[in-house]
């Protein structure tokens, strides 16, 4: 049924009891043409994109658990392609201009709201390095722009600029159309847009192993649910990529790390954008909710415990609590974590393995969520074509070996 | 907050400890003779497994010494802690 | 002035201490003793609240931190003003001022009142539907309407003026909750004399028997609300909420314990029954309306009627019964409730009805009347409900704790102890066998039946929410928002698990449970924050000669942690001819810089040089004592990670520096390799970065500064060179060295001695025509040298041969830190941006740092960059600008005219040599 405020005034009328499933509740087939290991947001994402762009249906979405219900469904939903690098500007700009019109093409209201999403600098340092992302970005056709402390704090009043705080706000680098987007229905959207184009969204059902040729090439997994056949299988599984990895004897570059988020009670609207600072450390925006929905950097240690430190939350808090000090009488409602795969230069890995036939897509780090569309139209290419996509050309594994990393980390390089 | 017992200090609060990654990778005493792939396998490749994992601490508001640390990636519990060029129990 | 709803005896309140308080502007009285809630009940008053989405009339449901709907602002003024807050858990004190949410105009008249009527419109998951067309309008029109139409509470609008205080503290016993349970475990525990921490989140909590026992903290107003791994927990004291005056006084605490074992008594939470109506303000659930009358001497209504499936509920009833209440009738939906409660019941003439239900209710602001299954209509003012209790296992699940299920009673309860953790009493599910229902009652004939309050979801939302094929709780969670509001459904999501399972046809286990998250109960975001604020927000490094400088006017400017001197502004200059101005004095007199802030490493012992050739790309070993060379330190990967000039003291003794903020990076670094690599190598490392103040003498005139106050040291020393010695007196290490281009000097004295040497040069410096300087003059000296920075020009993917530092690696070293990786193929290409010069074609204009570089003046949108600015300065010395970058095969390109991008097209430039003064190098000389 197509949704629409006519289906929503037709279904009122029966007592909403006419909506049909969302998707299909499949059981596996013996063989599939691809197999994607992850219903995520990028492996379901992925699967669409086959079936919409490159005609192949018959494929399998494997989640051990419920769709979207790793780092699609806990992080903090921002969007933004200010990235640094040419590699990087292109292959997240892409994912931002199929964010513009994902709720059409899914039929599925994703909420994409391009409320603007604004950086602050605090130091010199972080002046140079704001300025140098805006100058890449314009460049790269990326909307970003330079603003004073009183443009920051008109555009969010809520900003403590004042000059005597221990870090003031010398600045903030602003991109207009970043913003946010309803978490949940992202996965919820992709995965009722494949399985109508006949994907199989498999979900209680864990990859228990990779089976490989003697020559070398997969041909398919076992799972909880029994043994299936692929000649092609992707894996877009994040913060347990290295272990599905494993299963094929391939060693990743990636740790896994947990990622905090928290929320707040519910409060009338204060904030209509997002804001975030890498030297103070978090970040903030206000759901449709009324939550205000606060994040960080990863925990210390790697992990796979989806549960983070009191003092790693506390001391997000702190910062929350000083660019925002109206906040501080409110109250955290919910704290959860994530766990997310990091590469050594915390861009990701989207491409071929040195095993036939065995695609990886991982290594989004903290921001991942931005990238979904664009990351699924990227790897739907890859593994229907055996080539990447323009895009994800340069996000191979093999940039460990020949050096040509693309090292978001190194824009917040600090010394003097 | 985990409690990382220190092997020269005792159990100490997480918050006086870095981690440093994975433990025993052994830098190639020859890294000239090293193939591009090996060179990889040791600047990069880790195995980040799910459940029991050794890896290094460095005890930087302590004695700031470092040492390896057994621990379970899934429960956080620490199963041994021991000093360097010791082997893993 | 009269509390018509209050017994004339009992109750724990103080009814000496009447205690007035406002409600909307309405004034009331209470007892000292009272929470908002019984005070407002005592005056008849149920309805305290509007729902999240529809906006329905909403009275109390509970007594506790489960409460859903009665949630209230309370504000003593603009800036300390609470949103939320349950007004169960809200203490009553003289004068409190209390607000409803989530209303417009009044809580009695609520326009938003119109959702109820469209609730159709309205089901759930309703707007990921609609409101997609056309694009754009989500943003720029539907949104903002659902934001507005969304939210509970009002934020507060000023900075909160209160303080929060923070606690870590040991115990070898914690217990969490205070009722019966957990004081019985304290006693049990006390006389071994172990240390015993109590904490329960009432105000009053049954301690007085724990009283005489030195080694129990007992921590009233305290909830536990985290448990973290290594059984580490974060406990919220409220200190000064309950008081008309807080005085100055901390208004929370975190307490965070690290307790050798906890025991968790944290009771059960009764549930409510899903029947349409069941929201009506005036249905209540059983236990609270106990609770009112025993603890707070207040009945819920005249005329009650108690629907239930649980024998709990009768004792309420006859209590409210003896109480003075009139129970209309019980209604019970087990065929046959037996038990001694039940025969308490009809003894005391109460009408029980077995296999009994309700099916619909009435009244607007309060519940008028009930319709039972049987088609009876009972009136009344108060319904009490019990559908059985939940074991509050919160703690015990974020502590990892397994859960089980238990069919007889239809509870999850902990499947047992985990090292360092028990459960006692009734969170453990140790409640006497009284019966309970789960899901819908039987028999509905329509009408909105609710499971989550606060988010007003629906029986009918979930089970539709399972037809469009949510099938697993999380989904039906996050689809229906049942259990998301801001009480964590802790009385809904047992019913929302057993609707959803029956829709599925499922048994109850096997369709799972949610995740249990910290915290517990809401906690202020201040609370974690605690002192780290304003000052206190990050620690302050100031240089040893920070005063001085602030006394000389300095501007500062965040350096990681430091606070360093900027420039030194001279009546009424801006920064920029301030820099001008300190700039030319250097080169024409000399300036006096403080360098303090360079990391300092002291690498000492037998095999320190051969560490040093290890650790850093320039060999060490035939550095002559007392000679210096800038070192160049990169990470494994190859990339230049940073740098310093590094002195040989003695044979077996190093005085190694690192840039400002590198040096907790550098020598984390040495130690790394030193203990994990190079074990047997005889080394020590001292970071000595705050035992040495830096003064640097920079120069035409630096010797002649220094002359008059060195005895003992030739200054004639070369560049390059390090002595020890004296300098005014202070027992000195001097370097020759020069990161201006000019005759340069380092005076290292002791930190404490710095102001004594500073002000003896700086005297001397005066009649020499000489300025102090600041890091932005430094930056341009450097730059017009083409001294790079390591992190403004690089930024870790820069390796030394990019940076023409090609002579800083030692070639015949058969290994050091990073060597390996530059022998990589993207690391050896021909194309790598290079470190070059820009000089601007108009001389005047200064190029912006980060600016991207490009070979036609008008690159089209898209266009691949050639290379960025790194550095750009307006040079006084050179009267033009000048600019450093790193440009794809730069090193090739000299004298090619490029472009650079400004905030409105491109500006050109000529790559030059990264040199704009000075390269013979004359000027070092004096």
């Amino acid at each position: 049924m197509r949704h629409s405020l006519f289906s929503i005034v037709r279904n009122a009328i029966g007592g909403n009891r006419g909506w049909p499933a969302q998707w299909r509740e499949a059981a596996p087939k013996p063989e599939y043409d691809i197999v994607i290991v992850g219903a995520g947001g990028h492996g379901l994402a992925t699967a669409y994109y086959l079936a919409r762009e490159h005609g192949i249906s018959n494929i399998a979405v494997l989640e051990k658990g419920w769709l979207g219900g790793g780092n699609t469904g806990r992080n903090t939903t921002i969007i933004r392609s200010n990235y640094l690098w040419e590699e990087s500007q292109k292959l997240y700009e892409h994912a931002l201009k199929l964010w513009e019109t994902l709720s059409q093409e899914l039929n599925y209201n994703v909420m994409y709201s391009p409320r603007g999403v604004m950086m602050l600098a605090h130091t010199v340092h972080d002046v140079q390095s704001a300025q140098r992302h805006i100058h890449a970005n314009r460049l790269g056709g990326i909307d970003n722009e330079w603003i004073t402390p009183e443009q920051a704090k008109a555009f969010c009043p809520l900003l403590n600029i004042e000059a005597n705080i221990r870090y003031p706000i010398l600045g903030a680098a602003l991109q207009r159309r970043g913003g946010v987007a309803r978490h949940d229905a992202v996965a919820w959207g992709y995965a009722r847009g494949a399985s109508a184009l006949g994907v199989d969204i498999i979900q209680n059902c864990e990859v228990t192993g990779i089976d490989r040729a003697p020559s070398g090439e997969v041909t398919g997994v076992q799972t909880t649910r029994g043994a299936i056949r692929a000649r092609r299988i992707g894996v877009v599984a994040a913060g347990h990529t290295s272990v599905l990895m494993a299963m094929a004897g391939v060693r990743m570059p990636l740790e896994s790390y947990p990622l905090q988020a928290l929320v707040s009670e519910p409060v009338k609207p204060i904030m209509s954008c997002v804001v975030m600072s890498n030297t103070v450390h978090a970040y903030m925006s206000q759901s449709d909710k009324g939550e205000l929905v606060i994040g960080a950097g990863t925990d210390a240690y790697t992990s796979y415990s989806q549960t983070g430190a009191l003092h790693i939350s506390a001391h997000t808090l702190d910062a929350i609590c000083e660019l925002f000090p109206a906040v501080r009488r409110m109250r955290m409602l919910r704290n959860w974590g994530g766990i997310v795969d990091v590469t050594p230069d915390r861009s990701p890995i989207i491409g071929k393995t040195p095993v036939p036939g065995l695609y990886v897509n991982c290594g989004w780090g903290t921001g991942g969520f931005k990238a979904t569309p664009g990351s699924g139209h990227v790897f739907a290419h890859t593994l229907a074509t055996g080539a990447p996509h323009k895009f994800n050309a340069p996000f191979t594994l093999d940039r460990f070996r020949s050096g040509r990393l693309i090292d978001e980390a190194a824009a917040a390089a600090v010394a003097h | 907050m985990l409690l990382i017992p220190c092997p020269w200090c005792g159990p100490r609060p997480e918050l006086e400890f870095r981690h440093a990654g994975q433990a025993h990778i052994a830098r190639p005493a020859d890294p000239s003779a090293t193939s591009d792939a090996e060179w990889t396998e040791f600047l990069f490749l880790r195995s980040n497994p799910k459940g029991r994992h050794a890896e290094r601490w460095r005890h930087a508001s302590g004695c700031n010494r470092f040492f390896n640390c057994v621990r379970d990636t899934v429960s956080d519990t620490i199963l041994a802690t021991y000093k360097p060029g010791e082997a893993a129990p | 002035m009269t509390q018509p709803f209050r017994t004339e005896a009992g109750g724990q309140i103080d009814r000496s201490r009447p205690v007035r308080f406002s409600f909307d502007g309405r004034a009331y009285v209470g007892y000292a003793g009272d929470t908002l809630a019984s005070a407002l009940l005592a005056n008849g008053v149920h309805l305290m609240g509007r729902s999240y989405k529809y906006h329905r009339p909403r009275g109390v449901l509970s007594a506790g931190a489960e409460e859903p709907n009665a949630l209230v602002n309370v504000a003593r003024d603009a800036a300390r003003s609470a949103p939320n807050l349950r007004a169960t858990q809200v203490e009553l004190y003289e004068g409190l001022t209390a607000t409803s949410q989530n209303r417009f105009p009044s809580l009695g008249f609520d326009l938003g009142a119109i959702n109820d009527v469209c609730a159709p419109l309205l089901g759930a998951g309703f707007y990921y539907k609609t409101f997609m067309a056309p694009r754009g309008a989500w943003f720029k029109l539907y949104e903002p309407i659902i934001r507005h139409a969304a939210g509970l509470g009002r934020a507060p609008v000023a900075p909160d003026p209160d303080r929060y205080a923070n606690r870590y503290a040991h115990c070898d016993l914690l217990i969490a909750g205070g009722g019966p349970a957990g004081v019985q475990a304290a006693l049990e525990a006390a006389p071994s004399g172990q240390r015993i921490i109590i904490a329960d989140d009432n105000p009053g909590f049954d301690s007085a028997t724990l009283a005489g026992f030195a080694n129990v903290t007992c921590l009233p107003r305290t909830t536990v609300f985290g448990y973290f791994p290594h059984n580490f927990l974060g406990l919220a004291e409220r200190l000064t909420d309950h008081l008309a005056d807080p005085g100055d006084r901390a208004r929370e605490r975190l307490w965070q314990v690290r307790a050798k074992q906890v025991s968790l008594a944290t009771g059960a939470i009764e549930r409510p029954l899903v029947f349409a109506g069941n929201d009506r303000p005036g249905i209540m659930l059983a236990g609270a309306a106990r609770t009112y009358l025993d603890r707070y001497g207040v009945l819920v209504g005249k005329r009650v009627v108690v629907f239930t499936a649980c024998d709990t509920a009768y004792a309420a009833a006859v209590a409210l019964h003896r109480a003075g209440s009139q129970v209309v009738a019980i209604l019970d939906l087990r065929d046959s409730p037996g038990g001694p409660e039940v025969a308490a019941v009809r003894e005391a003439g109460i009408a029980v009805y077995p296999a009994s239900s309700i099916v619909g209710t009435q009244g607007r602001l309060r519940v008028r009347s009930v319709t039972t299954g049987a088609g009876l209509r009972i009136a009344c003012d108060a319904v009490l409900m019990s559908g059985g209790w939940t074991p509050s296992v919160h703690l015990y699940s974020q502590a990892r704790g397994k859960l089980v299920y238990d069919e007889e009673r239809q509870f999850f309860r902990p499947a047992g102890p985990l090292p360092g953790l028990r459960c006692v009493g009734a969170c453990n599910g140790d409640l006497p066998e009284s019966g309970g229902f789960l899901g819908v009652v039987p028999g509905q004939r329509g009408g909105p039946a609710f499971v989550d309050f606060q988010n007003d979801v629906k029986a009918s939302d979930i089970q539709g929410a399972v037809a469009e094929g949510f099938r697993s709780i999380e989904h039906v969670k996050r689809y229906t928002t049942t259990g998301m509001a801001t009480d964590q459904g802790k009385t809904s999501n047992m019913n929302a698990l057993a609707i959803a399972a029956q829709q599925l046809g499922q048994p109850l286990p096997s369709v799972g449970l949610t995740t249990f998250r910290m915290p517990y109960t809401p906690v202020t975001l201040g609370l974690f924050a605690g002192a780290a604020r304003g000052e206190l927000f990050d620690p302050v490094r100031q240089a040893p000669l920070h005063d001085w400088a602030q006394a000389a006017g300095a501007v500062f400017e965040d350096v990681g942690l430091w606070k360093r001197a900027r420039a030194f502004p001279r009546g009424g200059e801006d920064l920029h001819a301030a820099v001008a101005r300190e700039c030319r004095t250097v080169r024409e007199a000399a300036g006096l810089f403080d360098a303090s802030t360079l990391g300092k490493v002291e690498v000492v012992g037998p095999d320190a040089a051969e560490f040093l050739n290890r650790l850093y790309t320039n060999s060490w070993s035939k550095l002559a004592v007392g000679r210096c060379r800038y070192g160049l330190m990169l990470t494994e990967a190859g990339f230049v990670m940073d740098d310093g000039v590094v002195a040989r003291l003695t044979v077996d003794r190093f005085h190694v520096t690192t840039t400002t903020t590198g040096a907790p990076r550098v020598l984390a670094q040495m130690e790394d390799y030193l203990q994990t690599e190079f074990p047997e190598l005889k080394v020590w490392l001292t970071s000595t970065t705050e035992q040495w103040a830096v003064i640097a003498v920079q120069g035409p005139r630096a010797r002649a500064i220094l002359a008059p106050h060195v005895s003992d040291i030739d200054l004639a020393m070369p560049h390059m060179s390090v002595r020890e010695g004296r300098v005014a007196g202070v027992p000195a290490r001097l370097f020759r060295v020069s990161f201006t281009g000019e005759l340069g000097f380092e005076v290292n004295v002791p930190a404490g001695q710095a102001q004594r040497v500073w002000d003896v040069l700086w005297a001397e410096a005066v009649k020499h025509g000489a300025c102090a300087y600041g890091t932005e003059a430094m930056h341009v000296l450097r730059a017009e040298k083409g001294y790079i920075i390591v992190g403004q020009d690089t930024d870790g993917t820069v390796t030394p041969d990019d940076l023409g530092l090609g002579w800083a690696i030692g070639r015949s070293k058969p290994d050091f830190v990073g060597k390996r990786s530059l022998l990589r193929e993207d690391l050896i290409k021909a194309d790598r941006p290079q470190f070059v010069g820009l000089l601007t074609v108009d001389p005047v204009r200064v190029p912006e740092e980060g600016a991207q570089i490009v070979p036609v003046a008008a690159p089209a949108v898209g266009s691949h960059a050639l290379g960025h600015v790194t550095s750009a300065y307006s040079s006084a010395t050179l009267n033009r600008s000048i600019a450093l970058g790193l440009v794809e095969g730069g090193r090739g390109r000299m004298g090619e005219v490029v472009h650079l991008t400004t905030a409105s097209g491109t500006i050109p430039a000529v790559i030059a040599e990264p040199v704009f003064y000075d390269r013979e190098g004359g000027r070092l000389d004096g």
